[in-house]
């Protein structure tokens, strides 16, 4: 088989000449990293001066609230820094997410052990330190071999916070991560998730983002075998100041394994800023390979910025398919005009047209009270712009 | 009865190279109770009436009227147009990705009556509407017109076509894409819309095939912009046999 590569518009074009993403440099240590500028690569998009010094070495001052509710079938346990399951998932591969690792205090492990079907969907909140301190997380989710489970990571409240969150999944696993960023106006937050995904295993991993100052999630995912499968999914609705700020990466380094990327995301008011960031690595080895990633941006008013930089490496011809897809733009005059030439008003015609924008990705979340949350969440985006 | 009333309306588009006027004065009048024909070559402006009539932003229209039963459409916007009683059946159905066929039908019929219609007759009238079009409930749950074939666009133009009952409808190509069984199903549609008698219609096609199911009290041949002659059913058969080379100066015949 051949590579099919589909190509359509890049809404972006990338002039600083990349690395190949195998050479990055990764490490659990923050000092092995330099202090960036904000001109490096993987920090050209970020507002440095607003991520409160997470980059330049603050110390915590206050500590975030983890509070877990998990059905009895899930372990759960705080554990100290030393403990050697942490890390397994993945290494940090930039300097916050290094002083995320060197800083925490207490980690939170979530197992759910072999075999065994969490009855429901264990729901960890994240209450930030609030306004004006800064704290450091970790938490780690294990679904051993052939567990299922559903897992919710909440973050709301205020104030400065970077983590590491780890997924791993052992054999034939199947993991369902819905992350919702819903911050407070003041709050900035830079998560590093990391997932390793094991033989015929499954993670379907949900990333939403709704609110904060700055918001930078970075999900990796590794296959430590063949067969496995992982959807990497992002909804996002940035208002007037905002930064979000979402890099996926997928290292395709097993044969037979799939990845399915699909992000998309609504701006409005004076200087929205999204950032998408789509690296898919297929190393020589992963034979068999199926990938495709998608980002969507629908600007809903002027002064608002979508980047989308979608990134694919192939190391080996021998791969089922690869393709990526980026495309932002405004609303499709022709679509408004078909609901109101059938008599719907315009503003509820282009309220129409944004619920059915995100409603696919919508449908993939399977929490019945998440998917409600989010669709009353933008419904109230909606009604704040006046769309 | 209702009464659209078209007078020495000329419309531009605009393109790279400025404004380029496409209709250059139709006259044209449609009453309840009445169908009207209009045939014409490619490019002679059909789709370019339809849309500034149904208000389409990318059409300009920079003089004449447009007037339905003495209220002034132009001055009204798109959707204000549709709950006046205006309906077109587009020849390139929009596709609204995420927007489920019940979710808009419902909209649209509750806009359009003024109020949302009872759940549970409206079920049934949705039902027996797609069953007489021979649509298969399935779509129901489908996007808007997402992924339909060419016929199964159509047919859902004369869907909506029945649920929201204008007063005046305009099918735009309507029979393109249809095989002989859908035209047949189609015209069905079209037939039930008009039996009222207080309904017109204006049909635009370039075949004549579709008026052998639906009668035109009237045909128009359209060419470049406007309406170059008028007559009754019989000039349909006029056409099909000579084609448009008498208006254009060029060989393309009103073929079956
Ligand atoms: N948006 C546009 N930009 C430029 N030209 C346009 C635009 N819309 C229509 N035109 C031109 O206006 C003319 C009339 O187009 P229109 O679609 O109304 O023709 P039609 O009679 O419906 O043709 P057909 O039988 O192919 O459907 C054509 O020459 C077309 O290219
Ligand atoms: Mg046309």
């Amino acid at each position: 088989m051949t590579a099919a590569v589909e190509k359509q518009s890049h809404s972006h074009g990338a002039v600083v000449p990349e690395s190949s993403r195998a050479e990055w440099f990764t490490s659990f240590d923050v000092n092995a990293f330099e202090v960036p500028s904000g001109r490096e690569e993987i920090w050209r998009f970020t507002p440095m001066k607003r991520l409160a010094g997470l980059h330049t070495g603050v110390e915590a001052t206050g500590s975030a609230t983890v509070e877990v509710d998990a059905p009895a079938e899930v372990t759960v346990e705080t554990v100290e820094r030393g403990d050697s399951r942490l890390g397994a998932a993945g290494v940090p591969a930039d300097r916050v997410a290094a002083q995320a690792f060197s800083s925490f205090t207490a980690a939170t492990v979530l197992t759910v052990a072999k075999e065994t079907k969490a009855s429901a969907p264990v729901l960890v909140t994240v209450t930030g330190p609030g306004a004006g301190q800064v704290a450091y997380g970790h938490l780690q989710v294990r679904a051993e071999r052939f567990a299922e489970a559903v897992v919710v990571l909440d973050h709301r409240g205020s104030g400065v916070y970077a983590d590491n969150v780890e997924f791993v999944l052992a054999d034939g696993a199947k993991l369902t991560v819905v992350s919702i960023q819903d911050w407070a106006d003041d709050a900035v937050h830079v998560s590093a998730q990391h997932a390793s995904i094991g033989r015929d295993a499954l993670l379907r991993h949900t990333v939403v983002t709704l609110g904060g100052d700055l918001v930078r999630v970075s999900p990796t995912a590794a296959f430590a075998d063949k067969g496995a499968e992982v959807e990497l999914n992002g909804l996002y609705f940035a208002d007037a100041g905002q930064h979000f700020e979402h890099r996926t990466f997928v290292d395709h380094s097993q044969a037979n394994c799939t990845s399915n990327v699909v992000y998309k995301g609504a701006l409005q008011g004076n200087d929205a800023h999204t950032v998408w960031i789509g690296d898919v690595l297929i190393r020589a080895a992963a034979e068999g390979t199926q990938t495709y990633e998608l980002n969507r941006n629908l600007l809903l008013t002027d002064g608002a910025r979508a980047d989308s930089v979608p990134n694919l490496e192939i190391e080996t011809g021998e791969i089922a398919g690869a393709g990526h897809a980026s495309a932002t733009g405004r609303f499709d005059d022709e679509q408004l005009f078909y609901l109101q030439a059938r008599g719907i008003p315009e503003d509820q015609a282009r309220r129409l047209v944004v619920r059915g924008f995100f409603h696919e990705l919508l449908m993939k979340i399977q929490v019945p009270e998440v998917r409600e949350r989010l669709e009353a969440a933008i419904e109230a985006e909606l009604e704040a712009v006046g769309v | 009865m209702a009464t659209l009333e078209i007078k020495d309306l000329h419309v531009s588009v605009a393109t790279d190279d400025g404004a380029k006027e496409i209709l250059k004065g139709v006259d044209l009048t449609v009453r309840a109770g009445e169908t009207h024909a209009i045939m014409g070559p490619n490019g002679s402006g059909k789709s370019t009436l339809s849309y500034a009539v149904a208000g389409h932003p990318k059409y300009e229209v920079t003089s004449g009227s447009v007037t339905l039963d003495g209220d002034d459409v132009l001055a009204m916007s798109v959707d204000e147009r549709a709950r006046a009683g205006l309906f077109l059946a587009m020849q390139y159905p929009v596709e609204v990705p995420g927007v489920s066929m019940s979710n808009f039908l419902r909209t649209a019929a509750t806009a359009v009556r003024g109020e949302a219609p009872k759940l549970r007759t409206w079920v049934k009238e949705v039902k027996a509407a797609m069953s007489e079009l021979e649509i298969d409930p399935a779509f129901a749950e489908r996007s808007v017109n997402e992924g339909f074939s060419g016929g199964e666009k159509k047919r859902h133009e004369i869907l909506q076509l029945a649920l929201l009952s204008p007063k005046i409808a305009i099918l735009d190509e309507t029979d393109s894409g249809l095989d002989v069984d859908a035209l047949r199903v189609v015209s069905d549609g079209v037939n039930r819309f008009k039996a009222s008698g207080e309904t017109g219609v204006l049909l635009i096609t370039h075949y004549t095939r579709i008026l052998r199911h639906i009668t035109p009290d009237f045909v128009h041949v359209f060419a470049g912009g406007r309406i170059v002659e008028s007559g009754g059913s019989e000039l349909a058969n006029v056409l099909e046999a000579e084609g448009y080379v008498k208006y254009t100066g060029s060989q393309e015949a009103a073929g079956v």
